[in-house]
């Protein structure tokens, strides 16, 4: 016989778990004493919810859930915006939590909170355990739920007696979840209707978000696009599913996208949704589109198409199936005028310039230099604000991933996915770009940098304000109030103190090389980019 | 316009919750929810009466056919169904007015559960407006409290959601 933490364990390795992050504390004990007798690794964060964000940066490279394993009560309830920024990018995460004894559930006792039941709005799935025979069966059941369909976090609550609860496991070889059975391949007559359209169309238009790195659905799009001659925009969430240099590639859509990208949205005849919800940020007026073009949405889940778009054909499945459908038909548009004029427009677009001698950086010239001297594969972390949207803006993708958390938008994000990120692909080069804000959110895990001995290169952009919310006060209240940053320490040091080099510049004419030289040191590196606070994300 | 969807669930603890807080999270008013469990005890079905526009109830069906806990979500047309709710009503009552309200109770197919010299209790199973009907008749009576269960529903016919 073993305890219910040890079959948690047996569970996990058979899921094929390797690396756990986590924070230790009372009522997870056993299972953290389960998993050191075992080789899965574990990585020690500094705040609960960067466990959460590793488990992402993790699961976004591998195509397979992140574990994250913390206490109950305050533990828990740190995770929780590490499991809500998972659910709202749809990333496939399994969280598992202490609970305070099975028997004393209700009566608040020291540690104690409803975890399953705080999470049940921004969570795929989740149980709480009360009989360790369940163990197994839950387990596989949460890596089935967290890692199909729409994919998303499923929270395994364990009381600490059911971890000690000693029993004879039985692992279950399949999962069998009646209520639960997400489609895969699309109906083969919207598929027909979708190739016609395609075919009939002169200004077709694909937009594509987050959900086709979900669905590993990369050369399918790539071939679509090409065979079918259909241009391409992205949400946020799907920057990089292209080179920025592909000829299709029109760049981001949105407030902050292109005007190439925005122009195409407004004026195409077949608007192809795949893979995106194309929420308030993507799409400001998605009745208006609607009602003046045709519109095809591709999603694994059901419940997206109509919801923010009033779709004309709807095709549920696994994008990656559908996108393969659809080749099959050979579908090709009538779209040659409207690629050349979309070509021109967006050769036209300016691109940043540097302007030495000003004494700030200039952000989008920053992004543009740095994205041209990445490695061609680099994965980029990129936080929330000013820095998320100069980075989305000018940073150009290559055949990298740029990931940030476009659902949410949780400030802190960037290093503790690097971390994870770093994890699952320890060979990529992996870039931080943020804000002096968004540092100050995660800085404490620039120990779990050092402990890992890991090499994430961090670009902060400094402007001493929490930027985003600062240009919207002076453009829409009464003026900046409660965003200055002043007390923040002074980063090169704080980096010095742990063990990491920095370096500040505060010119154009010292980007280019101080982004070499960071980019070649060896180890983790923090470059701070001292921008003028006034720098607005409509510059150029 | 009223629309009346019935839910299939996994009957275990905390599907209820998983279910109402959707309804909330998602600003979906519920006009009524009855639960119950079926022939199969590890099934309950839940009928959930909603006061909203088409493009709203897709959205609410599609939200729920999300939970893992659900099996089976369908909307009932709203023609061919047999929908019921049971009401249980205490009236203040005196030696007077007790001749009314029985009278009352025989025209509207009531039964009398309880008496006492100075109340009754009566209940009622029947369509939602019938029940409604009824308890407005006996408003001028003195209403002391009253109970109602929510309206469950089936379609007609042999088929089955």
């Amino acid at each position: 016989m073993i305890n219910g933490a040890q079959a948690l364990m047996e569970s996990l390795k058979r899921e094929g778990v390797e690396r756990v992050f986590g924070y230790a504390g009372a009522t997870i004990c056993p299972a953290v004493d389960a998993l050191a007798a075992t080789d899965i690794a574990y990585t020690l964060v500094r705040t609960e919810q960067n466990a959460g964000h590793m488990a992402s940066g993790y699961a976004r490279m591998m195509g397979k859930p992140g574990v994250c394993m913390v206490t109950s009560g305050p533990g828990a309830t740190n995770l929780i915006t590490g499991i809500a920024t998972a659910y709202m990018d749809s990333i496939p995460m399994v969280a598992i939590t202490g609970q305070v004894q099975s028997y004393l559930l209700g009566r608040d006792i020291f540690q104690e909170v409803d975890i399953t039941g705080a999470c049940a709005p921004f969570i795929k799935h989740s149980y709480l355990v009360k009989d360790a025979n369940d163990i197994p069966r839950v387990v596989k059941e949460a890596f089935h739920i967290a890692s199909t369909g729409r994919q998303g976090p499923v929270l395994i609550d364990i009381p600490i007696d059911i971890q000690q609860q000693m029993i004879d496991p039985v692992y279950p070889d399949s999962v069998d979840i009646r209520g639960y059975k997400p489609s895969v391949k699309g109906n083969d007559n919207q598929i027909k209707r979708v190739a016609a359209s395609i075919s009939a169309a002169q200004k077709p238009l694909l937009c594509v978000g987050g959900g086709l790195f979900s669905a590993k659905a990369q050369e399918e799009l790539i071939t679509l696009c090409e065979s079918a001659r259909i241009p391409v925009v992205t949400t946020m969430m799907g920057l990089g599913l292209l080179p920025r240099n592909h000829p299709l590639n029109l760049g981001m859509i949105g407030a902050f996208g292109t005007p190439t990208a925005n122009r195409a949205l407004n004026t195409t005849d077949l608007l192809i949704i795949a893979g995106a919800r194309a929420a308030d940020r993507a799409v400001t007026s998605p009745k208006e589109i609607a009602s003046r073009t045709k519109t095809v949405h591709l999603d694994v889940d059901p419940a997206e198409i109509g919801k923010n778009f009033s779709t004309t054909v709807p095709v549920v499945g696994d994008v990656k199936v559908i996108l393969d459908q659809l080749i099959s038909h050979h579908p090709k548009a009538q779209s040659e005028a409207w690629i050349a004029d979309l070509q021109a427009r967006r050769q036209a677009e300016t691109q940043p310039a540097a302007a030495p001698g000003a004494g700030s950086v200039t952000p989008s010239y920053l992004m543009r230099t740095l994205g041209e001297q990445l490695d061609d594969d680099a994965c980029v972390c990129v936080d929330v604000g000013q820095n998320q949207i100069w980075a989305a803006k000018h940073l150009p993708m290559k055949h990298g991933r740029f990931l940030t958390t476009g659902g949410l938008g949780t400030m802190g994000y960037s290093l503790p996915a690097s971390l994870g990120v770093k994890t699952a692909v320890p060979d990529r080069q992996t870039v931080v770009v943020c804000g002096d804000g968004s540092f100050q959110m995660f800085e404490n895990e620039l120990a779990t940098l050092k402990a890992m001995g890991t090499d994430v290169k961090i670009v902060m952009v400094h402007n001493g304000v929490l930027g985003l919310v600062h240009q919207i006060q002076y453009s829409s209240y009464s003026g900046p109030f409660g965003v200055d940053l002043t007390g923040s320490p002074d980063f090169e040091k704080l980096a010095e103190a742990y063990g990491i080099p920095g370096k500040r510049i505060s010119d154009d004419g010292q980007v280019d090389s101080a982004i070499h030289d960071m980019l070649t040191a060896s180890g983790p590196y923090l470059l701070i980019c001292d921008v003028d606070p006034m720098t607005t994300t409509s510059m150029t | 316009m009223t629309q009346t969807i019935s839910v299939l669930v996994e009957n275990r603890a905390g599907v209820l919750n998983r279910i109402t807080g959707l309804f909330a999270r998602r600003a979906f008013n519920i006009e009524s929810l009855a639960v119950g469990v079926t022939d199969d005890k590890n099934i309950s079905r839940i009928t959930i009466i909603v006061d909203s526009g088409n493009n709203v109830v897709e959205q609410v069906e599609k939200q729920l056919n999300k939970l893992v806990d659900v099996i089976k979500v369908r909307t009932l047309d709203e023609k061919k169904l047999i929908g019921r709710e049971l009401i249980i009503v205490k009236v203040s009552t005196s030696t007077k007015t007790r001749q009314d309200v029985a009278n009352l109770c025989q025209i509207m197919g009531a039964k009398i559960a309880d008496i006492s010299s100075t109340s009754m209790t009566l209940e009622l199973s029947d369509t939602p407006d019938r029940v409604d009907l009824f308890e407005s008749l006996l408003r001028p009576f003195s209403i002391l409290e009253v109970a109602r269960t929510g309206v469950i529903a089936v379609q007609k016919g042999s088929g089955k959601i």
